[in-house]
Order: C-alpha cells, then sequence, then structure tokens
C-alpha cells in the first residue's frame, strides 16, 4: 500500500512512516514528518511544542519504532525513540499505528500519565479541549488498575490571571518554555523531584508578565487556568471566532470564544495540532494579556470569521459533525423496537386506562422542539399540548406544557 | 594471589601524601604520557581493552576516539565518582586511600583528549573525600603536575571538584553535566551524545574513577601488558564492592578469570556466609542489574562456571544471566525475603526518579507501592502481573537508564523468585512472622570451597 506524497518544501531526505513515502528537508523530526503525511500517522504529543525551542522528549507519548535507521546504516534502532526529538535519516523507515509495540508502550504511557491525574474532567474548564482527554480516548484503557491514593496539591493563584492546579499536571515543562522563552523572566519553575515534583512560583511570587497568558495556551491539561473565565462556561457551548485588533504589544490576531454576543474568553489561535498558529511572516501567534484578558466585549474585536476546528477532538463531538469527519454511530433504539416508531421507550397506555388520553402518543411526530417546550405560546411544533383538539395557541402566556391549562 | 594494579600501594603509610605517593613510583605515568603524542595515548587505551567502570562496560578508547574536536573549541573530561547505586562503594575507597592515583590518572586523560580544564563531579554525601581530593590536587600543583606548563611539556591542566547535591540521577552523564552546568540535574535527550556536545556545548568525555585510575598502569605498562589480564574482552582488574551477608564485606581487586563461587567463599576474597547460612541470591553488579539466585549465579544456564568477569555474568541474557554493572556485589543469605529486597530498591528508584519523563516517573511509584501492599500481605495474585506489565512498559521507554534501573530488579525478582511473590499473596499472616527460605533455587553446594 505504498504510497507518494509530494511536498512542496525542499526535497532532500525520504522518509517512510507507516508505508508512505514523504520527501521532507534535513534537519526535520519524524513527529514533523509524520504530521506533513496527516491524519492518523502523527504520533500524539503531550509535551513538544513546535514553538517552543528545546520542548519535546518527556512524555513519551510519542514513541515511534524505527524499523530501519537509514540508507547508509540499515539497521533499526534497539529501543523506541520520541518522534519529536529523532531527525529524519535518508531512507529511514519508521512504524507508528503498525507496529504492536508502540501502540503498547503509548497505552503504557498514557496510563502512567493518567494515575495521577485526578479524572476531574465534569469539573475542569479544560474539558473537551484537553489534550489528555483527548489522548486517553484514543489510546488509554477503559479502565484503571491504580488502586492508591492520588497525589494531590492544593490549587494556587499565581497572579491575577492565572490559577494553577498542580493536581492535574502532567509535567509536560511548556509552561517553563513559554516564561523562558516569550517572557522577559521565568519567576516559576519545577520545584521537588519525581512523582512529587511541582509546578511553582518561587515563594507564591506572582506571574506578572505581559505574555504569561500563553502558559494557559499552552498547557496540555487543565493545570494552568484562565481565571477571568473559570467555571464561567463549558467550551462546548461557546462559539469560537477568529478575530483580532491592533495591538502594540502583540500581533492581536486572537479567536474569541462567545455565547451570544457575549465574549467569555480569548484565546490564541491553533493550528490543527492544538499549537499555536504560525503567522504569515513565520513567527508563532502569541498574544499578550491585554488581548487575553482585558477586551472582553466585542466591540473590541473586528471578527473575521468562524474558526474552523479540524481535529476530531472531545470539543467537536456532535457539534462540528460532518466537517471533522466523525462518523455517528446508527441509533439502535429502532431495531430494539423492532421497526415501531421509537417516541417512547414503554408505552404506558397499554398498562394503565388512567392514562389514555384521545390522541394516541405514538402518532405525534418527532419529539417536541426547543420552542415549544419553553412555552413560546406563537411555536407550532410536536408538543402533547400542542395536539389536543380545539385549544389552539395559548394566547395569554399561560404555561402551554400544562395540559391542564384551557 | 592475582595481581593488584590499583590498590597494590593502598595500605602503605601515607600514600594519601603527595611524597609517599611519589616515592612509591607515582606520576611516572605522567612523565611518560607527556612524552608521546595524545594519539598514541588514546591508542593505548585501545590496546588495552579497558572497558568503562561505572556500569555500561563501554571500550574506554572507543568512547575516547568519538570525541569531536572542532577547532577553536574547548574539550573537557569529567570524572564521574557520583557513586550512588547501593551496593557500590569502591570509587569511594579508591579516592580516599589513593587520591593521586585519580589525579595522575585525570592528567594523563586530560593531555590524551585534550582537556585543559578538567572536573570531578563528586557524590555530595563524600564530604570528606572532597576535601582529600582537593589536598591532593593542591599537592600535585605545587609539584608541578598540575596548573599552567605541566612539567614544561607546555601543555595546561587544571582540575576542580565539585560537589553534587544528593541526587543519584546525577550519576547519569548528561544529568551530570547539566547539573555541573548549574541547572536542574535532569537528563538530556540523546543525541546529541556529550562527545559532540557536552559541557556547556563542548565535546567532552565523561569518566568513572576507576576507569580514570585504570589508565595509569595502562600507560606504565602498555596496552598490551594491560590486555594479558583477565580474559576475553574483560581485561585488566576490576573493583569489587561486596557487601550483605558475607564474613569479609570489602573491596576487592580481581582479575577477572576467578569464578564468582571462589569470590563468595574463598578466605582471599568475601570469605563464605557468616553462621552457616546458605547461599539465596545475588545481585552482582549494583542494585539496578537483575538479581540472581544461587544456583543461576554459580553455573550459567548451559551448567558451566560462571566467572567474575563481563562476558559470564551477562551469559543467557536477562532470561538465566545478568550483568558485571557498577562491582557492587549484594550477597543474600537464605534468611532473606525478597520481596522486601526488591521493595526497598523499588523506594530507592522512586525516591531517585528525576520526574522529567512520565513512565519512570509515575511507573517507579506505582511498583513500590504495589510491592509495599505485597510485603505486608495485602497483595492478590494479579498484583505480581501487574508490577510485571509495569515494569515491562517502563524499560526501554524512558530518556535515560534510571527507568530501565528502576525496572530490571523487579523484573529479575519476578522472573526467579515468583513462587516467593506468590506465597506472600497466599500467606498473608505467615508472611509477616517468617521468611520465605530457601526453594528449588538454592545453591547445590553444600560445602564452602576455600
Amino acid at each position: 500500500m505504498a504510497e507518494e506524497i509530494k511536498n512542496t518544501a525542499p526535497q532532500n531526505l525520504k522518509v517512510t512512516i507507516d508505508n508512505i513515502t514523504i520527501d521532507v528537508p534535513a534537519g526535520t523530526t519524524i513527529l514533523n514528518a509524520a504530521r506533513m503525511v496527516g491524519g492518523e500517522v502523527a504520533p500524539p504529543a503531550m509535551c513538544y511544542y513546535t514553538h517552543l525551542k528545546d520542548s519535546g522528549g518527556k512524555c513519551r507519548t510519542c514513541l515511534v519504532e524505527v524499523s530501519k535507521g537509514s540508507e547508509k546504516d540499515p539497521r533499526p534502532m534497539p529501543k523506541l525513540v520520541a518522534s519529536c526529538r529523532t531527525t529524519v535519516m535518508d531512507g529511514m523507515e519508521v512504524k507508528n499505528i503498525t507496529s504492536e509495540k508502540v501502540l503498547d508502550a503509548r497505552k503504557g504511557v498514557v496510563e502512567f500519565l493518567l494515575i495521577n491525574h485526578p479524572l476531574d474532567c465534569p469539573v475542569c474548564d479544560q474539558a473537551g479541549e484537553c489534550d489528555l482527554q483527548n489522548l486517553s480516548y484514543e489510546h488509554g484503557a477503559v479502565q484503571t488498575r491504580y488502586e492508591f491514593a492520588r497525589r494531590t496539591f492544593e490549587r494556587e493563584d499565581i497572579g491575577p490571571y492565572i490559577q494553577l492546579h498542580m493536581t492535574r499536571c502532567i509535567l509536560c515543562y511548556r509552561c517553563t518554555y513559554v516564561a523562558d522563552q516569550i517572557t522577559n523572566n521565568r519567576v516559576h519553575g519545577i520545584l521537588d523531584r519525581g512523582d512529587h515534583s511541582e509546578i511553582s512560583t518561587y515563594i507564591s511570587k506572582a506571574i506578572e508578565n505581559d505574555f504569561s497568558g500563553n502558559m494557559i495556551d499552552v498547557c496540555p491539561v487543565g493545570a494552568l487556568t484562565d481565571r477571568t473565565f473559570r467555571f464561567k462556561n463549558r467550551v462546548w457551548f461557546l462559539k469560537p471566532m477568529d478575530a483580532h485588533r491592533d495591538c502594540d504589544t502583540c500581533c492581536g490576531k486572537v479567536t474569541i470564544w462567545n455565547r451570544g454576543d457575549e465574549v467569555y474568553r480569548v484565546t490564541a489561535r491553533k493550528d490543527q495540532w492544538g499549537e499555536v498558529q504560525t503567522l504569515p511572516d513565520g513567527k508563532p501567534a502569541w498574544i499578550c494579556n491585554t488581548c487575553r484578558f482585558d477586551k472582553k466585549n466585542t466591540s473590541d474585536w473586528v471578527i473575521e470569521g468562524s474558526t474552523k476546528i479540524d481535529r476530531h477532538s472531545v470539543i467537536s463531538q456532535g457539534h462540528y459533525q460532518g466537517k471533522v469527519g466523525t462518523s455517528v454511530a446508527p441509533d439502535p433504539l429502532e431495531k430494539v423496537l423492532q421497526g415501531r416508531k421509537p417516541h417512547l421507550l414503554m408505552d404506558i397506555h397499554d398498562e394503565s386506562e388512567v392514562n389514555t388520553t384521545e390522541v394516541h402518543l405514538s402518532e405525534i411526530e418527532g419529539p417536541s422542539v426547543f420552542e415549544t417546550f419553553n412555552g413560546d405560546p406563537h411555536a407550532s411544533g410536536h408538543n402533547v399540548t400542542d395536539v389536543k383538539i380545539g385549544v389552539g395557541p395559548n394566547e395569554e402566556g399561560t404555561d402551554s406544557t400544562n395540559p391542564n391549562t384551557l | 594471589m592475582a595481581r593488584k594494579l590499583l590498590l597494590e600501594k593502598a595500605n602503605v603509610e601515607g600514600i594519601r601524601g603527595f611524597d609517599v605517593y611519589r616515592r612509591e613510583g607515582g606520576y611516572k605515568s605522567v612523565e611518560k604520557a607527556l612524552k608521546m603524542s595524545p594519539n598514541d595515548i588514546v591508542e593505548e587505551v585501545k590496546k588495552s581493552g579497558l572497558r568503562g567502570r561505572g556500569g555500561a562496560g563501554f571500550p574506554t578508547g572507543m568512547k575516547w576516539s568519538f570525541l569531536a574536536k572542532p577547532e577553536g573549541v574547548a574539550r573537557y573530561l569529567v570524572c564521574n565518582a557520583d557513586e550512588s547505586e547501593p551496593g557500590t562503594f569502591k570509587d569511594r575507597y579508591l579516592m580516599e586511600f589513593l587520591p593521586h592515583l585519580l589525579i595522575e590518572g585525570m592528567i594523563v586523560s586530560s593531555f590524551a583528549l585534550g582537556s585543559n580544564v578538567s572536573y570531578i563531579y563528586i557524590r555530595g554525601e563524600y564530604d570528606w573525600v572532597t576535601d582529600i581530593l582537593d589536598v591532593a590536587i593542591a599537592e600535585a600543583k605545587q609539584n608541578g603536575f598540575l596548573g599552567k606548563n605541566v612539567l614544561g611539556s607546555g601543555f595546561d591542566c587544571e582540575i576542580y571538584t565539585h560537589r553534587g547535591a544528593g541526587a543519584y540521577i546525577c550519576g547519569e552523564e548528561t544529568a551530570l553535566l547539566e547539573s555541573l552546568e548549574g541547572k536542574r540535574g535532569l537528563p538530556r535527550i540523546k543525541p546529541p551524545f556529550p562527545a559532540i556536545k557536552g559541557l556547556w556545548d563542548c565535546p567532552t568525555v565523561v569518566n568513572n574513577v576507576e576507569t580514570l585510575a585504570a589508565v595509569v598502569p595502562i600507560i606504565n605498562e602498555g596496552g598490551d601488558a594491560y590486555a594479558k589480564i583477565g580474559v576475553g574482552k574483560s581485561t585488566g582488574t576490576k573493583l569489587m564492592s561486596a557487601c550483605g551477608n558475607i564474613n569479609k564485606p570489602g573491596v576487592y581487586e580481581i582479575d577477572m578469570t576467578i569464578s564468582v563461587e571462589e569470590f563468595i567463599f574463598s578466605d582471599e576474597y568475601c570469605g563464605g556466609i557468616p553462621n552457616g547460612k546458605r547461599l539465596k541470591a545475588c545481585i552482582p553488579g549494583g542494585s539496578s542489574v537483575p538479581i540472581l539466585p544461587a544456583n543461576l549465579l554459580l553455573k550459567t544456564a548451559k551448567g558451566e562456571t560462571r566467572l567474575m568477569n563481563y562476558e559470564s555474568l551477562s551469559d543467557g541474557g536477562f532470561a538465566t544471566g545478568s550483568m558485571m554493572g557498577s562491582g557492587g556485589f549484594e550477597v543474600l543469605d537464605e534468611d532473606q525475603c525478597i520481596v522486601r529486597h526488591t521493595m526497598s530498591l523499588a523506594r530507592f528508584y522512586h525516591h531517585e526518579s528525576c520526574g522529567q519523563c512520565s513512565p519512570c516517573r509515575e511507573g517507579t511509584g506505582w511498583m513500590e507501592k504495589i510491592l509495599r501492599k505485597i510485603e505486608n500481605g495485602k497483595g492478590e495474585l494479579k498484583d505480581i502481573d501487574l508490577l510485571w506489565d509495569i515494569q515491562r512498559k517502563i524499560e526501554g521507554n524512558t530518556i535515560c537508564p534510571l527507568g530501565d534501573a528502576a525496572a530490571w530488579p523487579v523484573a529479575a525478582a519476578i522472573r526467579h523468585f515468583r513462587d516467593e511473590f506468590e506465597w506472600h499473596v497466599l500467606h498473608p499472616e505467615e508472611c509477616l512472622t517468617r521468611n520465605y527460605g530457601l526453594a528449588h533455587y538454592a545453591d547445590p553446594i553444600e560445602i564452602a570451597v576455600s
């Protein structure tokens, strides 16, 4: 099933990833080569971040098998290698999803990352756009085998904008690289060692820097969250829109997350790998704290249009159906009911005479719709009350869902 | 009695001082080496077949020849004296009693590698040894063997000691370099290897204390003469630090032709097991190498006598063999509990994991918790399989060898002593009051060989 993909970049080295051959420039990492191929072939990455120098190599989720080192030295590499930090050699053959060994190791890594993670997704602001959530959906096991107390930390406000919830952290070190490379000084880092090491500021110092908010964007889990957005909304209820404004400090190109006219939060623009986009001039689109935290009115922004979400993440399930190529499982109900229309799971009319009405419920088409359910008197739709013969719309505005209202 | 190359003069009165050391023939190799070309020294070391004494056993001459030599870039030699492996204490003995031997070896090696500034990264807990080395360095400098223009040859050489801060991980060479640069001791992702990009991004060689000390006899007597000692690819002599249930714990210099049986039971070395107990198991090369039950320790799976050298100890792979490692020889008698012993090792690796990469950070702690559970009589049979699965997922998937070092002891304990783990699970009350004792893996030998 060998397949050639032509790339516009300078053609230098040939690398075969999961039987797909691609030409990449020298110095490209296996991970980036796999991302050029795209799709399932690209290994997941929790700590690597394109725009952060020296990041990567730590989480071990991107491990791949190199079955042929290069054309010159065809020996396979003895161990699985971190694809984000291994550069491509000419003639290299890499196995990602075609290698049992890789999938097994990756499953192990996901399990390791989760044993001390609180799994508090229902109350976590990151839920829906969490890399760890995506990773566990794709590669995790159904159940944990860990039965001991999980490591916990106190929540900590680091500065006016960011809250640190260390319990959720997977120690990817991305935020320390942001502080090192984007802000003018780093006041936080890793304290302690091993599984009790934690991200913290020195003696709970506040992080106050124009670009500190980018730490929130790079955090793959819900360890660093936006204090101006915490518990305000679930991300999947928000509509992301590309917008920009003139900003002196940063590029001003952002994604605003609205519900109605209200801007709930502002983030940097992300690409399909969940990383901050590269601007046409080649620079990463980091944004400043003014844009992120202080401009929460639609009038502050020039809206360009809806953000396209390409990647099949948890946030996209259902909402962005079709666009992202997810398939919907067939509804089993019809089969269960042997061809009858699935209006109610149990037909109570067969059981109780008290509940018998003039109209048989299974003759009603479809479920109630939003307007009728909420009692809009002018709405027409499929509602129990709408079919009360001779009653008609409830002009007085009384509760039309109550069949006793006349 | 086999010839000693390193520890021959260790008991001479006052050998720690420069004058006595010099009178006993010390620093002759420096005089000889400075008349040779650096490449000839590297060739000599290659010929000697010397293998790294820190644990991995990589040929030293080969390592030296990999060192990149770009124009105008400094090169460094770093001595790894961060000896923290449980059961290994040979470097401490060497530095404590023969500090000048290390300095001498380092001057020769620095000259061979073109390193004008060399460092001894010493374990933080060895504070008194650091003082001994500092005195030795000052004495060597006073006598013209260190500093500017060593012995009028035009070669400048400085040696500095640097104390670690108590982290086992800093014995890993790239973590050591990070720590030496003043950063957190986290292993670097390789490649690039230190020979290309090491200390302050300059080409660097990191060698163990014993390796650098062994350069002295190699230069004095020639690589070929050194290669004649020992057997096969295990040339020269090796320091073994023996401990555990033996009559005479201590540091022994062996030539690698003696058998394991002789090493344990002969009066010249460990002197047998005290109180008439029998041999149960042994870790032949420091805590991270696989433990071997007595029957596989004394004879290989093929039925040959197992010898104290790199090849013989690793004969049979990890299925029935172990490793020479760093030479920390720990002997366990019939009263020792393997589960407890493994738990204690797992606790060590959990404590010392740097926390950089996820399998080791999370997996070591998990293994310790499970082992603690089994040891306390609360284990289940599925926990043993779980342990096996965890170690399998750590091994080979981490940035540095600490992950492997944490996984191997657990793997070997389950591989060879699974019945003892199962006994702990099936007899939760009994395992708290008595030990499992010997089983079919016990040593077949009844009488100690002397």
